[in-house]
């Protein structure tokens, strides 16, 4: 049955309010990335990297193609500001892939008309809570071996990876909350 | 041929996945030697600038550090006047003909971007080419050596800190003079290094000053930092130390880019020595 006058309307309006939404937050999320938390370091250990929560936030809806795409652009940005060319880039490209997996697995397609973000205030805190610590675990394991290339300090790696991640799960969540909506959840 | 189609488009994630995994890591490979990074890094003329601003607006609230420090360097050179210092011989006679030529210049720039929690780290100051700043210079802070120069675009240069895998040193106990090579520890601990390679004869004490040695981009003297703790894991025929560095690197704000005069003179020479043998 093709789509009423009004509804094609409706999800055009959509389409490029959240193109917007998600413009702005990949400015804020790079510009806090790099002008605030690369100073943040505690004992050597623990680092955030609060600016994957862009990639985490994308709507259902978005092709693969574009996913990839907009990952490579995010870890490329980060890159230049890091000194280190490929490396987030490499990092955020893995963290898209086991984003389409995960979102396969736990969530159902005919779902998406109601539910078009996964953020906190829209999926409930207990299926965001795995989502994010699942896919902050394989982004940060994969940035710290990355980094490191070696596997002779590899407890020293993994206690990097388990601190750092518990920081940015937590920023994660704190930002969640900050802009939680209410009356989204059905 | 259609099935492979079909087959490719059911799992397009993976084959998008893979396509835009190996080219990231290729990027990662190829630029990894930092060199050759020449258009992705914060030299680039927009970031560069990006961090000037942001580094302008920091400079503010460290800037009773700086006062401090600045004025305990004035202290120190004033105490190296010949008039604070007080003449006990009389017969100073001889008369020092020659005209010294000046071996060493400093420019001194502004660290406007700097890193220590990672395994390589990098600082860029605002002097570059057009100030003469070129690659393979030594840099210093006040408090002593700070690495060397990677990287110069007109305005910005980048530098490799001490704090970085590959970074290596020539250095010598205060004391007794014995050479060894300078490296950062393996805990990346940002204010503890690594004195590698001196010779078994050497008495080092704990306390005990590191200082430059005057075979590399440095004049002989610069501090390094203080012997924290001897090691006896190199075992055999070397003796490592750990150091703890002079310099802060979490605070640096200005440092010296050091212009070694003869450097082009030295290692022309050096390497006609190499072409003969």
């Amino acid at each position: 049955m093709p789509p009423s006058k009004r509804d094609w309307r409706l999800s055009k309006k959509r389409m490029s309010k959240s193109i917007i939404i998600n413009f702005l937050r990949f400015i804020v999320l790079v510009f806090i990335q790099v002008f605030l938390l690369k100073n943040i370091n505690v004992y050597n250990l623990s680092t955030p990297y609060l600016y994957i929560l862009f990639i985490l936030l994308l709507p259902f809806e978005v092709p693969n193609i574009l996913l990839f795409a907009l990952a490579f652009i995010l870890g490329i940005t980060i890159d230049a500001f890091y000194d280190t060319p490929g490396l987030h880039a490499a990092a955020c490209i893995v963290l898209a892939f086991v984003r389409i997996l995960f979102i396969s697995i736990t969530v159902q397609k005919d779902g998406f008309d109601n539910e078009p973000e996964p953020t906190l205030s829209i999926m409930g805190f207990r299926w965001f809570l795995t989502y994010s610590i699942v896919l902050t675990l394989v982004h940060h394991f994969f940035l710290f071996n990355l980094e490191a290339f070696s596997l002779s300090q590899i407890e020293f790696t993994i206690s990097r990876i388990l601190l750092s991640s518990l920081f940015t799960v937590f920023l994660m969540l704190i930002s969640g909350l900050l802009f939680f909506k209410r009356k989204e959840r059905k | 041929m259609r099935n492979l189609l079909i087959f490719i488009t059911k799992y397009n994630a993976f084959f998008l996945f893979i396509i835009f995994e190996v080219s990231a890591l290729l990027i990662y490979i190829k630029y990894n030697s930092f060199q050759k990074a020449s258009f992705i890094n914060s030299s680039n003329e927009v970031t560069g600038n990006l961090y000037v601003r942001i580094s302008e607006f920091k400079s503010y609230l460290s800037l009773k550090d700086n006062n401090d420090s600045l004025a305990r360097e004035n202290a120190r050179l004033r105490n190296q006047l010949k008039s604070s210092l007080y003449a006990d011989t009389l017969n100073k006679h001889k008369v020092t003909d020659t005209v010294y030529k000046q071996q060493y210049e400093y420019i001194v720039a502004r660290v406007i971007n700097n890193s220590t929690n990672r395994a390589n780290n990098y600082l860029t100051i605002n002097r570059g080419s057009k100030q003469g700043v070129s690659i393979g210079m030594g840099v210093i802070s006040n408090s002593g050596l700070v690495g060397k120069v990677v990287l110069v675009s007109d305005h910005f240069s980048v530098i490799q800190s001490l704090l970085h895998k590959a970074s290596q040193f020539s250095a010598m106990l205060a004391n007794n003079k014995e050479i060894g090579s300078m490296q950062w520890g393996d805990n990346l601990d940002p204010h503890m290094g690594l004195l590698k390679d001196v010779s078994n004869n050497a008495v080092p004490k704990v306390g005990e000053k590191v200082v430059t040695s005057g075979y590399s981009l440095f004049p002989v003297g610069i501090p390094i930092g203080t012997i924290s703790s001897l090691k006896t894991k190199g075992g055999g025929v070397s003796l490592n130390m750990d150091v703890a560095l002079a310099v802060d690197f979490t605070k640096l704000q200005y440092v010296y880019v050091i212009v070694n005069k003869f450097a082009a003179e030295q290692t022309g020479l050096e390497a006609q020595q190499k072409k003969d043998e």
